[in-house]
């Protein structure tokens, strides 16, 4: 403890790789691999391209509202409202470009733009109204599905005037340069937005506000932060990525679909929770919460593959939610 | 008369300090015995140990002459020495009996049901013993805090308490409450329970006690009879007579230096803070002195913007300025450093260097964003070695270093944000001697700096030992103001004990 020299790279290296963060993120990857090798033994099926391929294609809207989610708990709030704002962010598109023949990049950026907004509306209420995250959120979750089928007139807005729509989900761009790899565009998004993500996370104040919050968020207002601000801006940014999400599941069912989105605020905080992120806050990983991500979808077709019943997938998903999660409160223990 | 309760020789120590000497303590059936002394003098340990809430190191605890183990709050229970905490420990959507018998419910037929009826004679019958108007049945949550202490002081005597100890029982009762808790005390002394009772207010002690215990720094000093010691004897005690005198800090009047700062001027909020006016100037270490409780840290709570205040003004270098929130006093320079470095001043779950950062990011990003990694372990690096901060190195959690460590690393945040004026509240509190006199030295330094410095401190010797000035405070108003000079312990303490009521 006395002397004050710093590490050298290799401690730090040695320190990182042995961190408590780590060791969960391993812990989650080996689940994820031995997942894998299990459902691989357990039906030739499981790996094929095809299947494969569609285990990323299911993953994709998942994660960037996971990713979305990741924000928010680490700074020990909640978002319940994600699910239905990705539809809201959908309905939106389908508004500026099927309803008003806009260009296409327009309903894209409307559809991140009008998540931003309902984000700020979230953190407003949370921030400014005091209102807990829970409540704040689950209303607006409610308040969002409302709103999506009050817009659409409760019909599916159809996207056939813009074609390439459809591209950002369902064509693969690396496919057309390595046709052996045909990974859907909308996994590379995922990728992107989880890149993006962990720079911001890791790299830039915004991502330093949101650990500090989740870890003491008394003593950084006490520090003079304009804690209200912040919080307002992740909300926002948590808004903005669920647009991305929306415009994934629009673009993969080229049609917005009103009556969907509630159901995937569930998924997405299990994907969280499973990478290790914390509820109470104040630590989590974007690259822990993909692989959540991975370990839902990669469950749920495996035990698909084996023929596993609907109801009992369900069953099994749930036993892992909470075997992840005691995995953690060991992990805090010590 | 034999003793009821005779604790001899006792020992405890926490990680760091050494909290009880050698201490002793007294106390008959029948008898009010009150224990005395400074903040962190001992007596709140000494008393959770006769408790069960922490354990001996060494020493002896005899009850009715024989030796006893108080290992657990419900061993303590058994013997029925009760313990009635500062803080009350009430349910409040229970009602009185409900909290009374919570964990041992009396059970009705077949051992499902509470016997509500059984439940509510018994607690009254515990009021009848008390003198005490008030119905088993009602609701917790509607009774005056008063009242909420009674049925903590029944709660304690359903356990056929012996010994009751009660820790700063008046702090929140007004003169006719009072009254009314000393009536009780007087009924069960006349039932031979003896009371240890742990208070500050010299004047009512004089009314209800029969002897007086002074602790100081862990270690008894003496007992008296209330009734033939004079209080000066007792303040005598508590402060320590043997204390060298204290050499007055001599305030540099250097050129610019009388410039006044911070000046605050009729400030209020509810009942904590009352008219309190002052002004600090550069380079200046202005003592704030007074009891816990007497709205020291409310007041720099409300002029940091931690707390709205009712009315007041605050200028800052002669102008005024609106404080709504501590962004916007960080912003007139104004840093604050919380009593309570844990819940209030540190992310303990982060590394030392985002806790140096956490006021000041903003100047250590490029585009707005983007975190200059580099600057920004270099400035921590720069302050870790400058303060003397012992971390393994800067990615250390905050949590894991030491009290004394820990406050560094909140002092080094206020300098990067090179903040003028700062308020530290009780600075050394759960930090060793070594590192207490290192922080000394720190304040030294930054009021050389020009910065101006408002130090709350319950530690007398501390306020005397750093203060160019001294303002004492007593139930949220301020009592009185001390050059260095004229400062002694005797005088401030009687300041801090001027209760509105006795005042003249």
């Amino acid at each position: 403890m006395s002397n004050l020299s710093p590490m050298s790279p290799t401690q730090r290296l040695k320190a990182a790789l042995f961190s408590q963060s780590t060791r969960q993120k391993l812990l989650a990857f080996t689940s994820l691999v031995g997942l894998m090798v299990f459902f691989s033994f357990a039906s030739p099926n499981f790996l094929q391209t095809d299947n494969l391929v569609g285990i990323l294609q299911a993953t994709a809207v998942n994660g960037v509202l996971a990713i979305a989610c990741t924000f928010v708990i680490i700074t020990s709030g909640i978002d319940l409202s994600v699910g239905t704002l990705m539809t809201f962010c959908a309905v939106m598109a389908g508004v500026f470009m099927t309803y008003w023949g806009l260009p296409m990049y327009v309903g894209i950026a409307a559809a991140i733009v009008f998540g931003a907004l309902a984000g700020w509306v979230s953190g407003f209420l949370i921030a400014k109204l005091k209102i807990p995250p829970f409540i704040a959120t689950l209303g607006m979750m409610m308040l969002l599905k409302g709103l999506s089928l009050v817009i659409s007139g409760t019909k599916p807005i159809y996207f056939n005037d813009t074609p390439d729509f459809s591209y950002i989900s369902q064509e693969s761009f690396i496919g057309y340069f390595f046709p052996s790899l045909p990974i859907p565009n909308a996994v590379l998004i995922l990728f992107v937005v989880a890149v993006v993500s962990s720079l911001i996370l890791n790299k830039t104040i915004l991502g330093s506000y949101t650990f500090a919050l989740g870890s003491n968020e008394e003593a950084v207002r006490l520090s003079g932060v304009n804690v209200d601000r912040w919080k307002i801006i992740i909300y926002s940014l948590n808004g903005a990525i669920c647009g991305i999400a929306g415009l994934l599941i629009a673009s993969r069912l080229n049609s917005a679909q009103p009556a969907l989105g509630q159901g995937y605020e569930l998924d997405a905080i299990a994907a969280v929770v499973i990478g290790g992120t914390s509820l109470s806050g104040g630590a989590g990983t974007i690259l822990g919460t993909i692989i959540g991500a991975f370990i839902m979808s990669v469950l749920t077709n495996g035990l698909r593959i084996m023929s596993v019943a609907q109801e009992w997938q369900t069953v099994i998903t749930g036993i892992i939610i909470i075997l992840a999660v005691y995995a953690d409160i060991l992990r805090r223990r010590k | 008369m034999a003793a009821l309760i005779s604790i001899t020789h006792l020992t405890k120590s926490f990680p760091g300090v050494k909290a009880l000497n050698d201490c002793q303590f007294e106390l008959a059936p029948g008898e009010v015995h009150a224990l005395m002394g400074e903040n962190g003098a001992g007596k709140s340990t000494l008393m959770k140990v006769l408790a069960g809430v922490y354990t001996k190191d060494t020493g002896e605890i005899h009850m009715d002459g024989k030796a006893v183990d108080i290992p657990t709050p419900r061993a303590a229970q058994a013997l029925g020495i009760g313990i009635i905490h500062q803080e009350l420990n009430l349910m409040n959507h229970l009602s009185a009996a409900q909290n009374i018998f919570i964990g041992r419910e009396p059970m009705g037929r077949f051992g499902l049901f509470v016997d509500q009826q059984k439940m509510v004679d018994a607690t009254q019958t515990i009021f009848d013993r008390l003198h005490l108007q008030l119905d088993p049945r009602v609701e917790v949550g509607e009774l005056t805090v008063a009242k909420q202490q009674m049925v903590e002081i029944a709660k304690a005597l359903s356990f056929n308490s012996r010994v009751l100890i009660m820790d700063e029982p008046t702090a929140a009762l007004n003169n006719a409450e009072i009254e009314d808790l000393f009536r009780i005390i007087r009924q069960l002394k006349s039932q031979g329970v003896g009371i240890v009772y742990i208070s500050h207010k010299m004047d009512e002690l004089k009314v209800i006690s029969d002897r007086v215990t002074v602790m100081r720094d862990g270690e008894y000093i003496g007992t008296v009879p209330t009734a033939t010691t004079s209080m000066d004897t007792i303040i005598g005690m508590m402060v320590g007579r043997a204390l060298e005198v204290h050499q007055p800090v001599a305030y540099a009047h250097t050129g610019d230096s009388d410039a006044v700062m911070l000046e605050v001027k009729g400030l209020n909020r509810g009942r904590s803070i009352k008219d309190v006016s002052f002004s600090v100037r550069k380079g200046e270490i202005l003592g704030f002195a007074g009891l816990m409780g007497a709205g020291r840290t409310e007041v720099a709570r409300a002029i940091f913007g931690a707390d709205a205040r009712d009315t007041g003004e605050i200028w800052v270098k002669g102008q005024p300025v609106d404080i709504r929130a501590p962004s916007d006093a960080v912003k007139f320079g104004i840093g604050y450093l919380s009593e309570d470095r844990k819940r209030y001043g540190l992310a303990t779950g982060m590394d030392v260097q985002s806790n140096i950062l956490l006021a000041n990011l903003k100047n250590f990003v490029s585009m707005g964003f983007w975190l200059k990694r580099n600057d920004i372990e270099a400035v921590a690096q720069k302050y870790v070695g400058q303060l003397g901060i012992k971390t393994p190195s800067i990615f250390q959690r905050a949590g894991l270093l030491s009290g004394g460590n820990q406050q560094k690393i909140v002092i080094a945040k206020w300098l990067l944000r090179d903040c003028e004026v700062l308020f530290f509240d009780e600075p050394t509190r759960g930090i060793d001697v070594g590192a207490k006199s290192e922080i000394y030295k720190l304040l030294h330094a930054l009021a050389e700096q020009g910065r101006a410095i408002v130090m709350i401190s319950s530690e007398l010797p501390e306020v005397l030992r750093m203060s160019h000035r001294i303002v004492v405070m007593c139930e949220g108003r301020i009592t009185g103001e001390l050059s260095a000079a004229e400062a002694t312990q005797e005088k401030i303490m009687q300041l801090a004990t001027q209760r509105e009521i006795s005042a003249t």
